[in-house]
């Protein structure tokens, strides 16, 4: 009697807990799309991908419908992080910031599959290799910070 | 009691689906298995509401519905702790609250390799009516499940389970072995199970539109399980065995359908498991529950 008790309560904390998060889903985003600053170290990791990795070049690079599909993936999995448009949010820096931008796709191909996590970027070698490759033509066509209030639903 | 237990386990459920229906949710790319596990944890504050339903036949006693639901979390990139209450309903019989279970996953290396080592350590508190057979280890039997529940249920089983799961992903495949070792706190040898596991996305790449029907939406596999004996009698002798394909369904819209149709491999198995499992990924619960005890997170 006493577990399922327990058990109801549980669930009952569970419902609880998702209606006041429900209510307060929005305030964690920021409003515009303007680049978040960051400190340059947390783009270090970058540096650290193996120079053949980094020499890897993008078998995707003329597909013409992989940065569309790119831009659906990073909303599905990356923009919870790093923010609708990329532009960075409270727990994952800017993908617009030059450090992003400069660096040569297999050295993001890198980062997306090992992650950095002990930073908290999880390993996302659960995407299929050539879905990661689409999210990095996605990633390196953005360009730099993003215009205040542009959605990703105006990105290719 | 019977029907006491009935009622608040439908609470529970309709509760936990409840729960799941309002927050915000992002696309799973969860895997297909139902006893094997990979090395991919749950994305750093995120939380995973999953029920899943096992029905079982049974040589010489009636057939069982067994059930759990699991909550998951991702505490860190390298630390997924998981939260399970257990059930089933035999069928001419009742139907019993069976336990709960406290999982922990860490993935000690901080890199991707060609295999992926996650350590796992779980503790059960359950009954001996407990029938959700998401691990098959040491001895257990198709036979044991023909104790009644009013019996079964006397025997209280605190248990420790360690498992070492091995995890590779090579071209678009994913091949797991996980190695099970448990322990009856109640002066019991160690036990001894397995689990194998393979599956691969219908789909590579992407598509371009939004859709739900996509091909790289379905993930397609097969598992296999069973027991190793014990401490004192290990090895496959008087243990069951298990192969089920298996099949998952992310949909765009946050929720995950499993289904796996599972086959006894000796008579010490039960005939046929047909398992099927519904789940659904909360995004930035952690974050949310953070600011709700006011928090910066």
């Amino acid at each position: 009697m006493k577990v399922v008790v327990v058990a109801l309560a549980v669930s009952t904390s569970f419902l609880a807990v998702s209606v006041v998060l429900a209510q307060s889903r929005n305030s964690d985003t920021p409003a515009t799309g303007a680049a978040t600053q960051y400190d340059p170290a947390i783009y270090a990791e970058l540096q650290k991908a193996p120079e053949k990795a980094r020499k890897r070049t993008n078998p995707l690079q003329n597909d013409p419908e992989a940065v569309a599909a790119g831009a659906i993936l990073f909303e599905q999995h990356c923009a919870e992080c790093h923010g609708d448009a990329a532009q960075g949010g409270k727990k994952a820096p800017s993908l617009r910031a030059v450090e992003v931008q400069g660096a040569t796709p297999g050295a993001i191909f890198w980062i997306l599959t090992n992650g950095v996590v002990r930073k908290g970027m999880p390993v996302w070698s659960k995407l299929p290799e050539p879905q990661r490759w689409q999210l990095v033509r996605y990633i390196k066509s953005l360009g730099g910070p993003a215009p205040a209030g542009e959605s990703p639903a105006s990105k290719p | 009691m019977a029907s006491l237990c009935r009622i608040v386990l439908l609470a529970f459920f309709f509760l936990s689906l409840l729960s799941v229906f309002l927050p915000p949710a992002a696309l799973a790319q969860e895997n297909p298995y139902f006893v094997a596990y990979d090395h991919y944890l749950e994305e750093p504050g995120n939380l995973e509401i999953e029920y899943f339903s096992t029905f079982g036949t049974q040589r010489g006693g009636n057939n069982f519905h067994a059930f759990w639901t699991e909550f998951e979390y991702g505490a860190t990139a390298w630390w997924t702790t998981e939260f399970y209450l257990d059930g089933q309903t035999t069928f001419n019989e009742s139907t019993l609250f069976t336990g709960f279970r406290w999982e922990n996953r860490f993935r000690p290396l901080k890199r991707e390799h060609f295999i992926n080592p996650v350590l796992y350590v779980e503790y059960e508190n359950k009954n001996g009516a407990d029938k959700i057979l998401k691990e098959v280890e040491g001895h257990d039997v198709d036979s044991d499940f023909l104790i009644s529940n009013a019996e079964a249920r006397k025997e209280h089983i605190h248990e420790v389970e360690l498992k070492l799961i091995l995890s590779s992903t090579f071209k678009g495949w994913n091949f797991t072995e996980n190695t099970l070792v448990g322990k009856n706190l109640s002066n019991s040898p160690w036990e001894f199970g397995y689990a194998l596991g393979a599956s691969r996305p219908l789909s590579l790449k992407a598509s371009a539109k939004r859709c739900t029907l996509c091909p790289q939406n379905f993930i397609g596999g097969v598992e296999m399980y069973g027991g190793l004996g014990d401490r004192r009698s290990f090895g496959l002798h008087n243990t069951s065995q298990y192969l089920a394909p298996v099949l998952a369904w992310n949909l765009p819209s946050g929720w995950t359908l499993r289904i796996s149709p599972g086959f006894g491999l000796n008579d010490n198995s039960h005939r046929f498991l047909m398992r099927w499992g519904v789940s659904r990924e909360i995004t930035g619960f952690g974050s949310m529950v953070s600011r709700l005890f006011g928090g910066q997170q």
